[in-house]
């Protein structure tokens, strides 16, 4: 039992922390939002040229081999400073779906190029009626002759616009909800009959809304077994919800800072509003969930790596139930302690809130994972 | 980081719980599965049971009977007999008066009083709160008067709890008047069988009789009861108060009693189908088993961080464990109502002790409800626990 970091973990953490304070506070952030795509180049260069783009990849694919703790320590400081850069849909999912499922060839032909930063990916899975589910896929994927030929169309695909490519789940074969007969497929963006409509997001990063017509493409598009692909989808979106998880700690960690803080300046009737009581116990209630959170976090990062695929995926959703209501309260108390600053644009306070609302948003919200728990045989 | 225990840890673990399984008895199990109260004797029959084994006094220092396990292995042991379940040693001699006298008090007193309470031959209880004293604690009134070789003890004690089976009293009192509300108090042991000593009950919501009154009527009581220097027993209460802290998120037992809420949630009918298969309450209840294991990792984080860094001031982070566990188990004891659902409402006159023995498992479950309401009131009150994040953590 031990809940420190390695010394290379503290290395790593605090090379994250360091960068992303000289190169993102709340007015760099705005510049970066507003670039082409929704996020900086220049950053997402930085982030590579530090390693922070390999760290899951192993040796032999040109990564460092890191664990899931490492991608614990670089998500909670993203979070921390709301970071735009698509780490989430390019090395988490994308780079997920290639580590865990990719053959040799498709890991050569992709992961070198998100690890030196030039490729960035989107995960393509949502659908108007999908929700939370996984397993109910519309999109099709059709044979022909050695390729396949993909049609539908998907929604609020993170960094679907800047993507170089996309990881699309469709159907191989079976009705739209049969747990059988999904598959994963990698499409250029670019690729003929993909159209692409992106939009910026609530929580100020960018997304789109993708259709599929007719696109065609090879036999070696598709990741793992494309009639079994549910598996490997599912333990996917479990390392991303893991990672949202650590982002929604740190997003929570500063909402909580900048709270504190804010209450020790903040005067009214002469006197800093941190000495009332009722907003002492606000905050300390804050301190209380967050501090679950965190716990939670720490459990959801270790379960990533369990071998059952159901005693993982009770864990993760037991995670996201805590984090999603620690996220809520946190999120709305920091909002209310700030007062009307807190309401207003120029504040960075609301830019935490609104992430962490849309994070537990994110494959599957409180009510949908507390629902998973409890369909289980039991967390205790 | 690594959550999961050593293989060394794994093994100790399996030692503790076949023991607490073979050794606890069968009536004393039952009683606490029910929420009925155990005995006096109950309680001295399990603790020689413990100190034959050497687990009476488990985190004192080995010349006094202590263990010398690791804070990982002091985990383990409270975990696996809160789980069992199985009553905890006595708190007030064990975890409570027995610290304070190994680490401020004279060479006499600890070898007379410390061998006393591992074996409890002597039961101890805690004259602490008064009437007028309780979250402000400093404000205490009750007086000592040091008259030659004896001090003349006047007040009244509250919310002691077994009074009624205690042979001693360990009390904050009042020796210098004149001094500011924290100086001038004083850490004395007293005899229960002294002269002008009344133990008068006071019964809880619940119909029970845990706690008591106990007024001081001009006891006297022998200097050599004074505990280490006169004027400093503030100082020792606090030490006191921190140990208190650390073994309060009683996950173990929040553990035993969902596992108790499952076992009869599927034995219940509704709607001709089990309580357990009712999705607003299946819901409910894996709302709380979040809860719960987001706590028991809190407090192995706790735990580690006191094994990585040594023992020393209490982790202000341990509010969050009395809070978050005082919290989860009322919310068990809610869930065991909605259980029982009508079967909630009768009383049992003949109370819940050994003579009736025709007690229904459901007698209990609202007496319990209704009794946990003060485990968020005792301890230091989870309101005082939010001011002690808000200053010692948040610095507000």
């Amino acid at each position: 039992m031990d809940f420190d970091l390695s010394e290379e973990q503290r290395l790593l953490k605090e090379s994250v922390d360091g960068l992303l304070k000289n190169s993102y506070d709340f007015d760099q952030r705005k510049k970066y939002g507003a670039e082409k795509g929704g996020w900086s180049k220049a950053v997402w260069g930085k982030l590579a040229e530090q390693g922070l783009l390999g760290l899951p990849f192993s040796e032999e694919d040109g990564g460092f081999g890191a664990g899931a703790v490492e991608t614990m320590i670089v998500m909670e400081a993203l979070g921390r400073a709301l970071v735009l850069e698509p780490y989430l849909a390019t090395v988490v999912l994308g780079g997920g779906f290639l580590r865990r499922g990719g053959s040799a060839a498709q890991k050569a032909a992709h992961i070198p190029g998100i690890i030196d930063g030039s490729k960035t990916l989107a995960f393509a899975q949502l659908e108007k009626n999908s929700r939370y589910d996984l397993g109910d896929v519309s999109t099709t994927a059709k044979k022909k002759g050695d390729g396949w030929v993909i049609d539908g169309e998907k929604f609020v695909v993170l960094n679907g616009e800047a993507a170089d490519t996309l990881v699309v789940t469709a159907r191989t074969k079976g009705a739209q909800t049969d747990r059988n007969g999904i598959g994963v497929f990698l499409v250029p963006r670019d690729a003929k009959g993909v159209s692409v409509k992106g939009y910026p997001t609530q929580d100020g990063m960018h997304a789109a809304d993708i259709t599929f017509t007719g696109v065609e493409v090879g036999a070696d598009a598709a990741i793992g077994d494309p009639e079994n692909g549910l598996p490997l989808i599912e333990q996917v979106v479990d390392d991303a919800r893991i990672a949202m998880c650590a982002e929604a700690v740190g997003a929570m960690d500063e909402s909580l800072k900048l709270t504190v803080e804010y209450l020790k300046t903040r005067k009214q009737f002469g006197v800093p509003i941190g000495s009332f009581q009722t907003l002492q116990h606000r905050a300390s209630d804050m301190f209380v969930m967050l501090e679950q959170a965190r716990s939670m976090a720490m459990l959801a990062t270790m379960a990533g790596d369990f071998d059952n695929a159901k005693e993982r995926a009770t864990s993760v959703a037991a995670a996201k139930v805590q984090v999603g209501k620690s996220s809520k309260f946190v999120g709305q108390q920091s909002i209310q302690l700030h007062g009307g600053i807190g309401m207003t644009m120029e504040a960075s306070i609301g830019h935490y809130f609104k992430r962490l609302s849309i994070i537990e948003n994110t494959f599957g919200d409180t009510d949908y994972h507390l629902q998973r728990v409890a369909d289980g045989s039991g967390l205790i | 980081m690594d959550l999961s225990l050593t293989p060394e840890e794994q093994a100790f673990r399996d030692e503790v719980r076949a023991f607490f399984r073979d050794n606890v008895p069968a009536s004393i199990k039952k009683k606490l599965q029910e929420n009925r109260h155990t005995t006096k004797q109950d309680m001295v029959d399990w603790t020689r049971i413990l100190h034959k084994k050497g687990w009476a006094v488990t985190h004192w220092p080995k010349e006094w009977g202590g263990t010398g396990w690791t804070p990982v292995q002091q985990y383990i042991f409270n975990e696996e007999l809160q789980a069992t379940p199985a009553p905890p040693p006595l708190p007030f001699g064990v975890n409570m008066v027995g610290p304070v006298i190994y680490t401020f008090a004279n060479e006499a007193q600890k070898k007379h009083y410390l061998p006393r309470i591992a074996n409890l031959e002597d039961w101890w209880c805690q004259g602490f709160s008064e009437p007028g004293s309780g979250s402000d604690l400093a404000s205490l009134k009750t007086k000592a008067e040091r008259k030659g070789d004896k001090y003349i003890v006047n007040g009244q004690k509250t919310w002691t709890t077994l009074a009624q089976h205690a042979d001693w009293i360990f009390c904050l009192v009042r020796t210098d008047p004149a001094a500011k509300k924290q100086q001038g108090i004083s850490f004395l042991l007293i005899d229960m069988k002294s002269k002008g000593i009344t133990v008068r009950p006071i019964v809880t919501i619940d119909g029970g009789r845990e706690v008591n009154e106990v007024f001081f009527d001009d006891v006297e009581v022998p200097a050599e009861n004074l505990v280490g220097e006169e004027n400093k027993g503030w100082d020792y209460a606090k030490f006191l108060l921190g140990n208190e802290r650390t073994n309060i998120a009683r996950v173990g037992a929040s553990k035993e009693r969902i596992r108790r809420i499952r076992e009869l949630a599927a034995s219940v009918q509704s709607g001709g189908k089990p309580v357990l298969e009712d999705p607003k309450f299946r819901e409910k209840l894996a709302a709380v088993e979040v809860e719960l294991k987001a706590l028991e990792l809190t407090q192995m984080r706790v735990v580690a961080n006191e094994g990585k860094h040594g023992k020393g001031k209490p982790d202000p982070a341990s509010s969050i464990l009395k809070i978050k566990g005082s919290e989860i188990q009322q919310t068990t004891t809610e869930l065991l109502m909605d259980v029982i659902g009508p079967f909630a409402a009768p009383y049992d006159v003949h109370g819940d002790d050994d003579s009736n023995e025709t007690m229904d498992w459901t007698a209990q479950i609202a007496p319990a409800y209704f009794n946990y309401r003060k485990v968020s009131i005792y301890g230091g009150s989870n309101e005082i626990q939010r001011n002690i994040i808000a200053k010692a953590v948040l610095g507000l």
